[in-house]
C-alpha cells in the first residue's frame, strides 16, 4: 500500500506539464477519475478550460485555438476518444496541427486482463489511426508528458498521453 | 407571405456589415461566400467532418476575443452535434456570430429532410442553451433591414434564416468543382494577417 500511495501521479506533475509547453486552453469533459485535476485547472490563471458537451467537439475546438495562435490539449477518457474517431481523423490528423491528447485510461491493469472493453481496445484504436502514444503511470513518468508535446511539435501531429493511473486517478 | 430566401441574399447582405469580421462557412449554402467576400486573408476554412465547423469556430473566437467571428453553419452539420450550443453558450464568447442556413434538407445528397424539417426552433434551442441573443428570419427584407443591427450585438448572437435548399443530385464525382485554398492555406494566411506565430 505504501508503494501504491508514492507510486501515485499527482495532477500538480501534470499542471506542471502544461505550464511547461506553454498550454493555454484545455478542451476537455470532466470524468470520474479527474475530478481533482478539473479543480486544479480551474484554479491557474494562465490556464483557460474550455467544457466541451461532446468528446469529438473537442477536435474541432483545438483546431481553431491552434489556428488562433493558442496551444490548446483535449482531455478526455478512452471513451470519448472512441466516440471522437472521424473527428480525431478530420479535425486533428488531415488538418496537421501539433496536439496532445491526454487521455484516462479507463479499465487499464497492470495485474493482467481487464474485463473493461475500453481499455482493450485503446491502444489498438490509437494503433489503427498510426497516433503514437506515450504511458504514463506515476509521478516519475512525467517528462513523458514533455516528450508527447515534443514529439507534436516536431511532426504537427496528434500524440496521445495515456493515463493508466490506476489507484489514484487525480482525486484526492 | 414572406418571400423566400436565396442563401447568396443573405450573403450579400451580411456582406455590407462584415467589417474586419473572420468569415468560416459549412454546408452547400455556405459556397457562396467565396463569391461575395472582399476579404479574403480573413476567410478561413475549418470543416473537415460534418459538424466539425461549430466548435472550430469557436475555438477561434476564444483564441482571438478581440476579433469578431463569425460562422455560417447549416442545420444539417448543427444536428450532428447539438450539445455544441451548451458549449458555446458556456463559454459566452462575446464576438461570436452564429449564423444558420436552414434549408430544410440535406441538399448535397439530393434534398432529403433532416429530421422534423419543418418544426425545429434552432433560434429557441439556442435562446435555451444560453446565448447571449438570438433572432429568426424567414423574410428577406426583414433580414437585410436587421443584420446591421445585429453586427453590433453582445455574443454570442445566433441568427437562424430559412432559405430555399439548392439541392444536388449528381454524383460527386460529377459536379462542377469549385478551384479552393485548402484548409491549411486558408490558416495560414489567416496567421499572416494578423501576425500570429505559431512557432
Amino acid at each position: 500500500m505504501v508503494q501504491e500511495q508514492a507510486a501515485v501521479l499527482k495532477p500538480e506533475t501534470m499542471i506542471e506539464e502544461f505550464e511547461k509547453n506553454g498550454v493555454t486552453h484545455v478542451v476537455t469533459i470532466p470524468d470520474s477519475e479527474t475530478n481533482y485535476l478539473y479543480e486544479l485547472m480551474l484554479e491557474q490563471p494562465w490556464l483557460d478550460v474550455v467544457p466541451i458537451s461532446r468528446e469529438g467537439e473537442g477536435m474541432g475546438v483545438a483546431l481553431g485555438l491552434n489556428a488562433a495562435g493558442k496551444v490548446p490539449v483535449v482531455l478526455i477518457q478512452n471513451t470519448g476518444m472512441m466516440e471522437s474517431g472521424d473527428s480525431i481523423r478530420g479535425m486533428a490528423l488531415d488538418a496537421g496541427f501539433p496536439l496532445v491528447l491526454v487521455i484516462g485510461y479507463r479499465g487499464w491493469t497492470r495485474r493482467g486482463k481487464t474485463p473493461d472493453t475500453a481499455a482493450r481496445y485503446t491502444e489498438p484504436f490509437l494503433n489503427a489511426f498510426g497516433i503514437n502514444y506515450y504511458f504514463v503511470e506515476n509521478d516519475a513518468d512525467g517528462s513523458r508528458i514533455s516528450d508527447a508535446f515534443e514529439e507534436a511539435r516536431s511532426t504537427r501531429r496528434p500524440v496521445a498521453v495515456l493515463i493508466g493511473d490506476e489507484y489514484h486517478g487525480f482525486n484526492r | 407571405m414572406p418571400n423566400m430566401i436565396e442563401a447568396l441574399d443573405v450573403m450579400k447582405a451580411f456582406g455590407e456589415h462584415r467589417g474586419d469580421a473572420i468569415v468560416t462557412t459549412s454546408g452547400t449554402a455556405g459556397r457562396h461566400w467565396s463569391d461575395v467576400s472582399t476579404n479574403e486573408r480573413r476567410d478561413v476554412s475549418l470543416g473537415g467532418v460534418m459538424g466539425g465547423t461549430t466548435p472550430s469556430a469557436l475555438g477561434l473566437a476564444l483564441g482571438l476575443p478581440d476579433e469578431k467571428v463569425v460562422l455560417f453553419d447549416s442545420e444539417g452539420a448543427l444536428l450532428m452535434n447539438l450539445g455544441v450550443l451548451a458549449t458555446i453558450a458556456g463559454k459566452k464568447p462575446k464576438n461570436f456570430f452564429h449564423f444558420l442556413l436552414d434549408n430544410e434538407c440535406y441538399a448535397t445528397t439530393g434534398g432529403q429532410p433532416v429530421p422534423n424539417a419543418q418544426e425545429i426552433d434552432y433560434a429557441g434551442m439556442a435562446k435555451s442553451a444560453g446565448y447571449k441573443s438570438t433572432h429568426s428570419f424567414d423574410d428577406l427584407e426583414d433580414f437585410v433591414t436587421n443584420v446591421g443591427r445585429i453586427m453590433e450585438e453582445e455574443g454570442p448572437v445566433f441568427i437562424s434564416v430559412k432559405i430555399v435548399p439548392e439541392v444536388q443530385n449528381l454524383p460527386i464525382s460529377m459536379r462542377e468543382r469549385r478551384p479552393g485554398r485548402s484548409r491549411m492555406e486558408t490558416i495560414r494566411t489567416l496567421q499572416e494577417e494578423l501576425g500570429i506565430s505559431t512557432g
